[in-house]
């Protein structure tokens, strides 16, 4: 039988969707599972029904406030919004540099920062918990802004310095012709065009800041000054022997939560920010 | 509107690019000076030295007699129209009028006034609130000069501003630029390749080779009375014909040339008796060769080929082994076909005579060729005819 022109398309389409369905099944189950299991109590955390069983709260303020992961979360909270303000800060005026500044090495310089960030983080760990230690930085969240920084920022560099390279000098003339100084350029002339690659690369610095655990299990101890994917690993359950399934998938779901609103709020700019060194706007 | 005088500027980039070659110029408070010259000799460096972008090597350069060697950009006072037009993206017209007017911590009913000044000036009041990516090329450009004019500068300096525009616009841009500068009377720099933008906007040219000033004058002193071989061939389109030529008799009003062909010339330019005897070159431009006819014409050549332009005609003749053809200009259209033998004359009065060095012999009378033969092959006349928009690369 010959298939009409139609009739191929629809053929495409389906398996266009199917393999969309697949997809999107494999990505949201686990968080749809954390989702089902954070509402369940007792007996019923090992129910294998797919669908929504019982409503119960309790886990989540079992969670957030007699398990402290509430003071966790402002913990993250705090050391992901400095570490992207000074990731951003210091990647957009080193970008700037890297760009626009003639020196010796320059090259070199951006190769470097390159194979930096290709290092895996257990290379580093030691050598970073010296450096902590040295700055007087253990057991407190500074030592993780400072470690979370210090990793972001290769990779932010990286694409701001491109980015950058990409903005005709005229502009930057044109500036100076209307009286701007360096600071005045970089922030009221740069940072505004290249308001969706920093949302971008700030994104993934909040996210990789949120979401971290080798450091954070490290570089502290006092349960007051954990971030949440160590509050939540270290969750105990009532009895040596018990694992609080329902409290660890509550945490787990009231810290995804930020990361998808933020995402979802800033979804153009990033769509926008990872196209824009390809297509000139 | 202000004053100013380069003394013995030079530019080096390194150790060895000396782009710049001790430029001696002085600028006149609201005059309209062109900048011209091959692509690579040094324009844009220039401009930009004098901006106050590029750094001095060497030399002086005064703003109304103050020194301004070491000052920044908005120190110098200066405005500046950038060839890509340099408009800040995220900022709509009216703000990128007033970024530099803000920097500058002006009052802010002071800074509205100036911004809605430049705009009713430009006619960008309807688009204050577009951003740059809603406009077209020609409103882009008015946005750069409104930008420069809204400060308010001493000085304005355009590089290539129109390079950028189709040909219909750039006419209609040049017209408006040569407009603001009678209705502003500000001193303006402006650096371009098109030589028609040169005659038709400048009140002197400047005009640049491998960084050193070939010569300075008035559009008609420099298509008249050509410094030397380079000014000659760069002004003028199509350029002017040279031929090898032998100087036989020099005189103190008039001097005889034998050329190419063994004939010999009487040319009412005065020569150095220490000149005599050496090779020298005779110039003459495309529309001063007279046709004569085949029978007792001086000089005969073949026609290589005829290019119409509607309102003139352009003969190429094969010279007889000279390198490049001749080319001779018609006001009027042409019956000559290729393969048609011409008869010509070179009318004395219209030649021009360089030494071996290329440097030219002066030539008596002033502007008095010019107005001698009035009508339609007069400079100034071609020169304004929008066909002709040709430029040279
Ligand atoms: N940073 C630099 N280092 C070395 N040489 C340079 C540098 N910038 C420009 N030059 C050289 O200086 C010369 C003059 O450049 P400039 O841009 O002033 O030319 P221009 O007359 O404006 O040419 P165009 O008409 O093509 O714009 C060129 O030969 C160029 O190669
Ligand atoms: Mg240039």
């Amino acid at each position: 039988m010959k298939l009409t022109r139609k009739q191929k398309e629809l053929g495409a389409k389906f398996w266009i969707y199917l393999a969309a369905l697949v997809v999107s099944v494999i990505c949201v189950f686990p968080f749809y599972n954390a989702v089902l299991t954070s509402l369940r109590t007792g007996q019923d955390l090992f129910l294998t029904s797919y669908l929504p069983t019982t409503f119960h709260w309790d886990n989540y303020v079992n969670a957030l406030v007699e398990n402290g992961v509430g003071l966790s979360l402002l913990n993250s909270f705090i050391v992901a919004t400095v570490t992207v303000g000074v990731c951003l800060l210091v990647s957009i005026t080193a970008a700037f540099a890297l760009a626009r500044v003639r020196f010796r090495g320059r090259k070199y310089i951006l190769f470097t920062i390159l194979c930096v960030s290709m290092f895996p983080q257990v290379a580093v760990l030691s050598g970073m918990f010296e450096l902590v230690r040295f700055l007087g930085l253990y057991d407190s969240i500074g030592a993780l802004i400072l470690s979370y920084t210090t990793f972001s920022l290769p990779f932010t560099v990286w694409v701001l310095t491109t980015f950058m390279r990409s903005l005709p000098v005229e502009l930057e003339e044109a500036a100076i012709v209307d009286g701007a100084g360096l600071w005045v350029i970089i922030s009221k002339v740069f940072a505004p065009i290249m308001g969706p690659s920093l949302v971008t690369t700030g994104l993934l610095a909040f996210i990789g800041a949120w979401n971290e655990f080798m450091f954070a299990l490290t570089f502290i101890i006092s349960t007051e000054n954990r971030t949440v994917p160590v509050a939540i690993g270290l969750l105990q359950g009532a009895s040596q022997y018990e694992l609080p399934w329902g409290n660890i998938m509550a945490a787990s779901v009231v810290v995804t939560v930020p990361i998808i609103v933020l995402v979802l709020i800033f979804q153009k700019r990033i769509v926008s920010g990872l196209t824009a060194g390809a297509v000139k706007g | 509107m202000a004053q100013l005088t380069l003394d013995k500027l030079n530019k080096r980039y390194g150790e060895s690019a000396q782009v710049i070659k001790s430029i001696d110029l002085q600028v006149n408070s609201g005059e309209f000076i062109v900048i011209v010259g091959p692509s690579g000799c040094g324009k844009s460096t220039l401009l930009r030295m004098i901006a106050g972008l590029e750094d001095i090597s060497g030399g002086g350069m005064y703003i109304d007699g103050a020194y301004v060697n070491d000052d920044t950009p908005s120190e110098r006072g200066i405005g500046m129209v950038f060839q890509s037009y340099a408009l800040y993206p995220h900022m709509n017209v009216y703000e990128n009028m007033a970024f530099g007017l803000r920097l500058a911590k002006l009052p802010a009913d002071e800074i509205a006034r100036r911004v809605e000044e430049s705009a009713r000036i430009l006619q960008l009041e309807p688009l204050l609130k577009r951003k740059p990516k809603d406009l077209s090329g020609g409103q882009r450009q008015r946005v750069a000069i409104g930008r420069a004019i809204a400060r308010e500068p001493k000085l304005f300096l355009f590089d290539e501003p129109l390079s950028n525009l189709d040909a219909a616009l750039r006419v209609q841009m040049r017209m408006e630029i040569a407009a603001l500068h009678r209705r502003l009377g500000s001193t303006i720099i402006y650096v371009t390749h098109d030589q028609v933008e040169a005659m038709t906007l400048a009140q002197r040219i400047v005009v640049l080779n491998r960084g050193n000033i070939e010569q300075v004058g008035t559009p008609l002193e420099l298509y008249d009375h050509p410094a030397n071989e380079f000014v000659a061939q760069f002004i003028g389109s199509p350029k002017m014909n040279l031929m090898p030529a032998t100087l036989l008799t020099a005189g103190a009003t008039e001097s005889v040339v034998r050329l190419w062909n063994g004939k010999e010339l009487t040319v009412p330019i005065p020569t150095p008796a220490s000149a005599e005897g050496t090779k020298v070159k005779l110039g003459i431009r495309p529309e001063h060769i007279e046709w004569g006819s085949v029978a007792d014409a001086p000089y005969l050549a073949d026609v290589l080929f005829v290019e119409h332009m509607g309102n003139e005609t352009y003969h190429y003749l094969d010279s007889g082994n000279l390198g490049e053809p001749w080319v001779v200009r018609n006001p009027h259209r042409s019956a000559v076909a290729p393969g048609d033998t011409v008869g010509y004359l070179l009318p004395p009065e219209h030649c021009h005579l360089f030494d071996d060095s290329g440097k030219s012999f002066e030539r008596r009378g002033g502007g008095a060729v010019a107005m001698r033969v009035p009508g339609m092959d007069a400079p100034a006349i071609s020169f304004a005819e929008p066909m002709r928009t040709n430029v040279i690369h």
